[in-house]
């Protein structure tokens, strides 16, 4: 490929161009470079150069015992940080056969929708702010800080929290958890129809994403693009349907599922999703039962011999974990699937033909976390 | 003349939505109450952070500078990135017999990832997070604390 550009620009065949858009572009939300050959304004084609904050996470945790694998996760998609988290936990109870608290479990769904709320809000912020609309950023952010102090108040930390571990939680949530969760739910049920008429309403913003960054089903499974992304082109994906884990299997909900496969029908499924998310929130906020905060647990988590693995859905897509374990207390191998990493790579095939500034809108559509991507 | 009339529908929509998404803008403009912002540098005095905000890992001592630290180095193994570094040292006790005890207990707090599992698994409860979070500086050297402070002591549990 790299050979036929250079023949093309250096020999003048024709007249494309070549841009770097990055390493360091406010829309890439991240030190990710897109390198693509325009005609005219026309995207032709796009490579994604990745990497650039890679860390060896996967390396590292063959270093690491089980729970200081954790705080590695939260180190990925930062911003879905206790899914991650989660997701570790529940693979190594699940190799040990360890039963957890049904307490653990309600306040690990919770928490994991509060985190789905609070990514979803930041997407949202960012997604116009990419657009031009500055106004949703500001209070995108404020709403999302609700979220954040809660966070604070129970874990000490805003955005990477630690707080699951190997057989429970960390310690238990603070006394005020459920007041203020409930405050945040009259609250944010205020709020969020402001959003739609701040930025969905709008008819320069929906002229904008209507129509572009086609993603047909088909692509989208063949691309293994999951979560909203995926769910945009009418591909069931929710690893909370599919395969519940904690207490999602309690729960009433929906999974949205759009047809028009484009950066619209997108962005509509994030914006139904916040509301589902209220609605789960809703019905376990009350129903947390009393108990153990963690399950026993041997002071030094060994894994017996074999290979293990584990779903969970984040709030970007699937991120899928699997671990080697020789019965040692580190794991021999250890291997993320992490969503975005296949998000991304499906932006060649949707992009083309567009217009250069239908880019930002469609890689803002896929909400893509750089630091997910490279690990 | 139907393109005229789209046209000029597409004005006036376009007009609503602007009016619709101002109308937001403008409630909050109007409305002091709402406002979010903190004026940080100034309520300093006043700002307080959440009891479990995990600004730094502190070893509380109480008011005879006593603490709770045996040594035993358990926080040091588990620390995912040596951001701990135990020395202890051998001093005879009341009997006569040779007993390990802290001499410095080092933290590093350029390196600290924040993951809790010194406070966790220390078994005697020696450790803490303070609250503090104003930690620029600089020179790096000067986030390498020592937590035991000078002279302090283990605190004997009355048995
Ligand atoms: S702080 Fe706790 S774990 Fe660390 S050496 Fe002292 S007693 Fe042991
Ligand atoms: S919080 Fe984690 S990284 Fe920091 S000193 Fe304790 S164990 Fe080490």
């Amino acid at each position: 490929m790299s050979e036929e550009i250079i023949k093309d620009v250096i020999i003048g065949e024709n007249e494309d161009y070549i841009i770097n858009m990055g390493p360091q572009h406010p829309s890439t939300h991240g030190v990710l470079r897109f390198e693509v050959c325009l005609k005219g304004e026309t995207v032709k084609y796009l490579i994604p150069h990745i990497g650039y904050i890679h860390r060896g996470i996967e390396k590292m945790c063959e270093a690491n015992t089980y729970p200081q694998i954790i705080h590695l996760t939260d180190r990925m998609d930062y911003l879905s940080a206790h899914m991650n988290n989660e997701a570790v936990c529940l693979l190594v109870e699940d190799a040990l056969q360890v039963e957890v608290p049904e307490r653990v479990k309600y306040i690990r769904t919770i928490l994991d929708e509060l985190n789905r709320i609070a990514s979803h809000q930041l997407w949202w912020c960012a997604f116009g702010m990419d657009l031009g609309a500055l106004t949703s950023f500001f209070y995108g952010l404020r709403d999302r800080e609700h979220i954040l102090d809660i966070f604070e108040e129970s874990f000490g930390s805003r955005l990477l929290h630690s707080f699951v571990m190997p057989g429970g939680l960390m310690h238990d949530v603070h006394p005020n958890f459920q007041k203020r969760i409930k405050e945040f739910i009259t609250y944010f049920r205020k709020k969020l129809p402001e959003y739609d008429q701040l930025l969905t309403g709008n008819v320069i913003f929906q002229n904008r994403v209507k129509g572009i960054g086609h993603m047909s089903k088909e692509t989208a499974i063949g691309y293994g693009v999951t979560g909203p992304s995926g769910r945009g082109s009418d591909y069931s994906c929710d690893i909370r349907k599919i395969a519940p884990y904690g207490a999602y299997d309690k729960v009433q909900f929906n999974e949205i599922l759009e047809t028009g496969c484009d950066t619209w029908a997108r962005y509509k499924v994030r914006m139904a999703e916040m509301w589902e998310s209220l609605s789960i929130l809703e019905q376990l906020v009350d129903n947390i039962p009393e108990g153990d905060y963690t399950a026993k647990m041997k002071p030094i988590i060994k894994l017996p011999a074999g290979e293990y693995f584990q779903r969970v859905e984040t709030a970007r897509g699937e991120l899928a974990v699997y671990a080697v374990s020789d019965g040692n207390k580190s794991p021999l191998r250890m291997r993320f699937r992490t969503p975005n990493f296949s998000n991304l790579f499906v932006m060649n095939e949707i992009t083309a033909g567009h217009k250069i500034a239908d880019l930002i809108a469609i890689s803002g559509s896929l909400d893509l976390v750089i630091p997910d991507i490279d690990r | 003349m139907n393109s005229i009339l789209e046209y000029f529908a597409d004005i006036f929509k376009g007009i609503s939505s602007l009016w619709a998404g101002m109308r937001i803008t403008g409630k909050y403009f109007f409305s002091p109450g709402e406002i979010v912002t903190q004026q940080y540098p100034e309520n300093r005095a006043t700002l307080k952070m959440e009891d479990r905000f995990k600004g730094e890992v502190i070893m509380p001592h109480d008011e005879n500078n006593l603490h709770a630290c045996t040594g035993c180095g358990i926080c040091e193994m588990n620390c995912p990135n040596g951001s701990i570094e135990i020395i202890t040292d051998r001093v005879a006790n009341a009997e006569g017999k040779m007993e390990r005890v802290i001499d410095k207990h080092i933290y590093h707090l350029s390196m600290c990832t924040f993951c809790e599992l010194c406070i966790k698994t220390c078994p005697s409860n020696a450790l803490a997070w303070g609250q503090k979070f104003e930690h620029a500086v600089f020179d790096r050297s000067k986030l390498t604390k020592v937590l035991n402070q000078p002279g302090s002591k283990l605190r004997k549990e009355a048995k």
